[in-house]
């Protein structure tokens, strides 16, 4: 398989390059930054007037393509969850219904775009419009070659069928004729319609006969003279035999059948009929499947796959399956004239016509200029198995490769990127680390956002991912000093070492200012307190509070004590928990601490008083304190109690 | 491709460096004028500039932006033979409000004795980490112990490369499989003949970076050098801007326990090697998922590679200046650029005057316009 070496679009930025000779650049979420500069500066230098954001044509912003993409990302989804159990072959119906599902997205959308075009009437919303009927063309384009590939590979038609099938598709792709038929039809004299043979012959090239007999019937009344003739007309166009899929008549019958009537025509073209009237001449050709005939109304055809439609309905309607493409690739030799080159949708449709996948999708690849159509399609293939069938070992690769490019391009998408997670999941070699480089990179302007991206994470077992979340969110929170909201994405990316951070700080400003902020949070803190030696502390010292307040004075108390024993206590803080410890030693009523208690707050003091330079007021208050406590103590439980 | 937006980049001289944050939100401009600028965008796309204060007393080779885990930090490197860290307090409310910000000199790194060509930080699971590079030849690894006192950084390592360096990348991959590489270029005119990418690795046991391999294939000057993204693979990838564009793949080969010494032996294989900038190439960087590998060369041109499913390498776009000058309208954003429709297509993408790009998609509407026959 050659490799189609095409050439790289350029595009040119204005305004750079004329004072300095290089191009810097910087790759971003979804576009490149492009700037004038001079990688070896040397003698004059002149300031840099601007930095360039330059994008790929993607119209992922435009709103009436993101309902294409939220629908189709629906349909594809669904057909992930197929089950496996089920052997292909009998799949066949499920696949080609999926198949009509994105062809109908597509047609919905290109009707939206149409109507948009069609209301917008601003001046200088021109270029928008023109943008807008070049999307509805590529639209139109793509479903016309995924309807084929429907055609052809899903749907599969044998013989017989298959020419029922590339009518059905034809006279969707050209729709043009009823507009004609009904507008010459309703005019005041039909045959003396221009457009009125042209009507007829259209309708007999796409092999809507009795359609045509229709129309021919206004001829007949008109024209006494000639009865005979258009009588035979329509009995030959009555007799022609269509193959029925459903019926009993095999494709051996129906062939004999058509051979027969074939011959017929072939006589009453011989016996020159119809030589007086030209027009039906002309019919009486296309019926033998004249060619000659048939490219005298090229502009009728527009296509040389209408043309190869038409060709085969009247030369070879039993065609099979492989003997399409040589048929196909005449038919374009004689419908395209020397001159003209092959565009590349007609080299995309015949490679079609040839069973080459491969080369449909690779051409649909470089052609379209956007992987959405592609990804789709190579999967809708894949799930048919019929990329394997084609002999590409790399086939699931394939498959693998252009859904990852499609979902990396929706990424950069505010909105769209929650999209790309289920591509990303469904691609079992690379979608996982793809999914992690890329959720990592998701901007987290807001909670809400970030926890969007948390869960998702979350679901899929993403650890490290959620830990840098959590950890960005915690630091800057703590950057703009909101410390609950630091503390508690600390916890949530069990991050001990900031979350001790924090909690000194609550701890600092505690002593600053006499209070805690954030008491919701940390009264509740549960087992999410063991995380760091120093947040234990600072919720077991917010508790301590808690029961003071309330009175508990006993149990406060206690706490007090064990929260000085268990060596959770910053050292800074011993004064200060002493301090705290005061009041519980001067009461008078209770009788909180034991003997062994107050020795251990003793212990306590004697370090304190040892360290750093205290008030001496607060130092005497404690000793005495203590002393008097320790009196009582001994006092209390020395007595037996009479 | 088209140009969607152009930013007034309002500095007094040539810019150097222009370098995207983590998230894409925010970006660092350097400049000759020994300034940075830092810019926010906003959520309707439009970029303000919300810092900008002069940062050396010399050109500002290259400026990068620390992981956002450690908070808001930027290094520069300058020719004044110095490299700084800055980190962003966060201002007044009145400041905040004017859509200002304040970024202030963290440290100061002063041990080289040549113009520092390059500054980048490790991956973040190593750490808060920063690599220079220096004319003079070495390659300096500092850390911050303490990641929330970035004034204090301690020179770690310092590796002595032999010939003057001009780039360094180190190797993005996390995987416990792979200890910490960094891999510098080196655009040395004095010495022929000798390689000019060298490769270091980190060993746990001698607690020093060792030279695990040098690309003798690669002898001329080096102008820039990257890893590509890892994406779970047992080997790396590497591009090298130099008098072309090369791309290397590294693949580490299985050592048995006895010789578990050392530094990681590699087979190293060519990848692909373009020359159509036709001239020396200057720049080359990865995308996020390493699947579009960028360069820009004397010849003016940033060209985009891709590979394809089967590992072909192929240029699938061009972006170059046309060489006029700017019309004097206002530059900030083009008239039709609204969210709501796409960027309007510059006038080589139009239907009209499809020459080059929109080729193809002019003429499948040209084609499929004979068809709908409106």
């Amino acid at each position: 398989m050659e490799e189609v070496d095409v050439e790289p679009t350029t595009t040119l930025i204005p305004g750079v390059g004329l004072k300095q000779k290089h191009l810097g650049f910087e790759w971003g979420p979804g576009d490149i930054l492009v700037y004038e500069t001079n990688f070896r500066p040397a003698g004059e230098r002149s300031g840099c007037p601007s930095v360039h954001v330059v994008r790929k044509d993607e119209d992922i912003y435009s709103p009436i393509l993101r309902k294409l993409f939220n629908e189709s990302h629906h349909i594809f989804v669904g057909l992930q969850n197929i089950t496996e159990d089920v052997p292909s072959k009998n799949k066949k119906p499920q696949f080609v219904s999926i198949s009509k599902n994105y062809r109908s997205v597509i047609r919905a959308c290109m009707e939206e775009l149409q109507h948009v075009a069609g209301v917008t009437c601003c001046a200088h919303l021109v270029l928008f419009v023109l943008r807008l009927h070049s999307q509805v063309s590529i639209l139109l384009a793509t479903e016309l070659i995924w309807n084929l590939c429907e055609v052809l590979f899903i749907d599969a038609a044998p013989a017989g069928c298959l020419l029922l099938h590339l009518l059905d598709w034809v006279r969707l792709h050209k729709a043009d004729v009823d507009e004609k038929a009904k507008e010459v039809l309703q005019s005041d004299s039909p045959t003396n319609h221009l457009a009125y043979w042209d009507v007829v012959i259209s309708f007999i090239l796409q092999g809507r006969v009795d359609e045509a007999r229709h129309v021919l019937t206004k001829q007949a009344s008109v024209q006494a003279a000639s009865r005979t003739l258009y009588q035979l007309m329509d009995t030959l166009l009555h007799k022609m035999p269509v193959f029925n899929p459903s019926g009993t008549q095999t494709l051996t019958e129906f062939d004999m059948k058509w051979r027969h009537w074939h011959e017929e025509c072939d006589r009453c073209l011989q016996d020159k009929s119809f030589a007086s009237n030209p027009h039906l001449e002309t019919i009486c050709k296309i019926l033998l499947g004249d060619e000659d005939a048939m490219l005298e109304h090229k502009e009728l055809l527009g296509t040389w796959y209408h043309f190869l439609v038409s060709r085969l309905l009247f030369s070879h309607p039993t065609v099979k399956p492989a003997e399409l493409h040589y048929y196909a690739k005449s038919s374009m030799d004689m419908f395209l004239d020397s001159r003209s080159v092959p565009e590349p949708l007609d080299s995309i449709l015949l490679a079609a016509f040839e069973f080459d996948l491969h080369q449909v999708i690779k051409d649909c690849s470089i052609a379209l200029n956007n992987w959405w159509f592609v990804a789709h399609l190579t999967d809708l293939l894949d799930h048919c198995k019929l990329l394997q069938s084609h002999n590409l070992h790399f086939g699931s690769n394939l498959r693998e490769f252009l859904v990852l490019e499609y979902a990396s391009g929706l990424v950069s998408h505010h909105s769209l990127w929650q999209l790309a997670v289920d591509y990303f999941d469904h691609c079992p070699e690379f979608g996982r680390v793809y999914l992690e480089l890329q959720l990592e990179r998701v901007p987290l302007e807001t909670e809400r956002k970030a926890l969007k991206v948390l869960r998702i994470c979350e679901q899929r077992h993403m650890t490290e991912q959620v830990r840098s979340i959590c950890k960005i969110m915690a630091k800057r929170a703590l950057s703009n000093n909101r410390l609950g909201s630091a503390l508690s994405w600390s916890i949530r990316a069990k991050d001990a070492g900031f979350a001790t951070l924090i909690s000194e700080r609550f701890l600092q400003d505690y002593c600053t200012r006499g209070s805690f902020s954030d008491l919701d949070l940390i009264d509740n803190l549960g087992p999410a307190m063991l995380l760091s030696d120093r947040l234990t502390f600072l919720g077991k010292y917010r508790e301590f509070h808690r029961l003071y307040g309330e009175n508990k004075f006993t149990e406060a108390g206690k706490l007090l004590l064990s929260l000085m024993t268990a060596k959770i206590a910053p050292r800074s803080f011993w004064m200060t928990l002493l301090t705290d410890a005061l009041p519980l030693l001067e009461q008078k009523e209770v009788h909180i601490y034991t003997h062994t208690h107050t020795h251990t707050l003793s212990c306590v003091f004697v370090c304190v008083f040892q360290g750093e330079d205290v008030e001496t007021a607060k130092l005497e208050l404690l000793r005495l304190a203590l002393a008097r406590n320790l009196a009582m103590a001994i006092v209390k439980e020395g007595t037996v109690e009479a | 491709m088209f140009v969607a937006r152009s930013i007034a980049a309002d500095h007094k001289d040539l810019i150097h460096d222009v370098s995207y944050d983590f998230h894409g939100r925010r970006m660092a401009t350097c400049s000759s004028d020994q300034s940075v600028k830092v810019w926010d965008k906003s959520d309707s796309g439009e970029w303000h500039c919300t810092a900008s204060w002069k940062t050396h007393s010399g050109s500002v080779w290259r400026v990068t932006w620390a992981h956002p885990e450690f908070g808001q930090v930027l290094a520069s490197c300058s020719f004044d033979r110095t490299a700084a860290v800055w980190e962003e307090i966060v201002g007044e409310s009145n400041d905040k409000q004017r859509g200002l910000s304040h970024w202030i000199k963290r440290t100061t790194l002063v041990d080289s004795r040549t113009s520092v060509t390059d500054v980048k930080f490790a991956p973040k699971h190593m750490g808060l980490v920063l690599a220079t590079c220096s004319a003079d030849g070495v390659v300096r690894i500092y850390e911050a112990p303490d990641v929330m006192n970035l004034s204090q950084w301690s020179l770690q390592h310092e590796i002595s490369c032999k010939l003057s360096c001009s780039c360094i990348s180190w190797n993005p991959s996390s995987s416990r499989a792979h200890p910490p590489m960094i891999s510098v270029g080196s655009d040395d005119n004095n010495v022929t003949y000798s390689g000019k990418v060298q490769i270091y690795e980190y060993n746990e046991n001698t607690r020093k970076y060792a030279k695990a391999e040098t690309l003798m294939t690669v002898t001329d000057p080096v102008h820039d050098i990257a890893f590509a993204p890892n994406l779970g693979r047992s080997f790396h990838v590497l591009a090298i801007a130099t008098k072309d564009v090369r791309i290397f793949k590294l693949v580490p080969l299985r050592r048995d326990s006895t010789t578990s010494s050392g530094p990681t032996k590699f087979e190293v294989q060519l990848l692909a090697q373009f020359d159509s900038h036709n001239s020396q190439v200057w720049r080359v960087s990865w995308n996020i998922t390493s699947t579009l590998l960028a360069s820009s060369g004397d010849d003016g041109c940033v060209r985009l590679w891709k590979a394809n499913y089967m590992d072909n390498w192929k240029c699938t776009g061009i972006l170059r200046g046309d060489g006029s000058p700017v019309n004097g309208s206002s530059v900030q954003g083009l008239a039709l650029n609204t969210p709501g429709s796409s960027g309007a297509p510059t006038p080589q993408n139009s239907v009209a005057g499809a020459a080059s790009a929109g080729r193809y998609e002019a003429q499948l509407i040209l084609r499929m316009a004979d068809f709908i026959e409106r």
